[in-house]
């Protein structure tokens, strides 16, 4: 299925990209299934998405949790904790 | 009620007055800005660039807004937030609540800037003498925000 992926802030900075359009396949359907997917990758997604970083997942612009599905057409954010204020 | 993301500077008194104008029944007005400093963390801040999601933070800026209006009896909430390049000294949000009660608006504005620092998507990122570096979350901000989700933190 198609999806949309964007990586803020530092996230963005550590991976080097801003965002990318993905094919991924159906079984990848929640938001811990495409981490680990993206972790893959190896090199800085290995360590920039590695499980006890601090990182924020959104889906369609609203906060998700890991078991958060993932849907064909879905913009699904990476970030880090908040800093606004 | 508003919510607006800008680079622009902000005027304090006229965005007050703008949301007081004609409105006889308003008896109080709370607001609260935060400001740019020169240091953190015990390290001086030259410059920092703020950046947010850019439709994400509007919609998380409404929700809170509206969960803040739904708790308390206020009428009108205003939330302005630049992103971009701040220097020491420039303004970074304004909240504005008014109500017809003081203590109904001091809360909604603590609460709306307690939720927008762990809920809403904006990061810091400081140069500082030793070079950039991102603004690392803080747990006492959670604290903050945790807090309102006791039902005794509602206010009389």
């Amino acid at each position: 299925m198609k999806i949309k992926v964007v990586y803020l802030a530092s996230l963005r900075e550590q991976l080097g990209k801003s965002g990318e359009d993905l094919e991924i396949p159906p079984v990848t359907s929640t938001v811990a299934g495409l981490r680990t997917l993206l972790m893959a990758r190896g090199g800085a997604w290995q360590t920039a998405l590695a499980q006890g970083r601090a990182l924020r997942v959104a889906v369609n612009q609203e906060m998700a949790e890991p078991a958060t599905p993932v849907k064909p057409g879905d913009e699904i954010a990476f970030f880090p904790p908040v800093t606004g204020g | 009620m508003g919510v607006r993301i800008q680079t622009k500077d902000f005027d304090a008194g006229a965005e007050i007055a703008a949301l007081r104008r004609g409105n006889p029944k308003i008896g109080a007005v709370a607001s609260f800005i935060g400001v740019c400093r020169d240091a953190n963390d015990g390290t001086a801040v030259t410059k920092m660039t703020l950046e947010h999601y850019p439709g994400m933070t509007e919609k998380a800026l409404e929700k809170i807004v509206a969960e803040a209006k739904a708790r308390w009896d206020v009428m009108e909430v205003l939330v302005v937030h630049r992103v971009g390049e701040l220097k020491p000294t420039d303004q970074i949000v304004l909240v504005v609540v008014t109500g017809a009660h003081r203590g109904e608006a001091f809360a909604v504005c603590e609460f709306i800037m307690d939720y927008l620092k762990t809920r809403a998507p904006f990061w810091k990122k400081e140069e500082t003498p030793q070079g950039a570096r991102w603004v690392e979350a803080r747990s006492s901000d959670d604290e903050a925000a945790q807090r309102w989700s006791s039902p005794k933190a509602d206010v009389a």
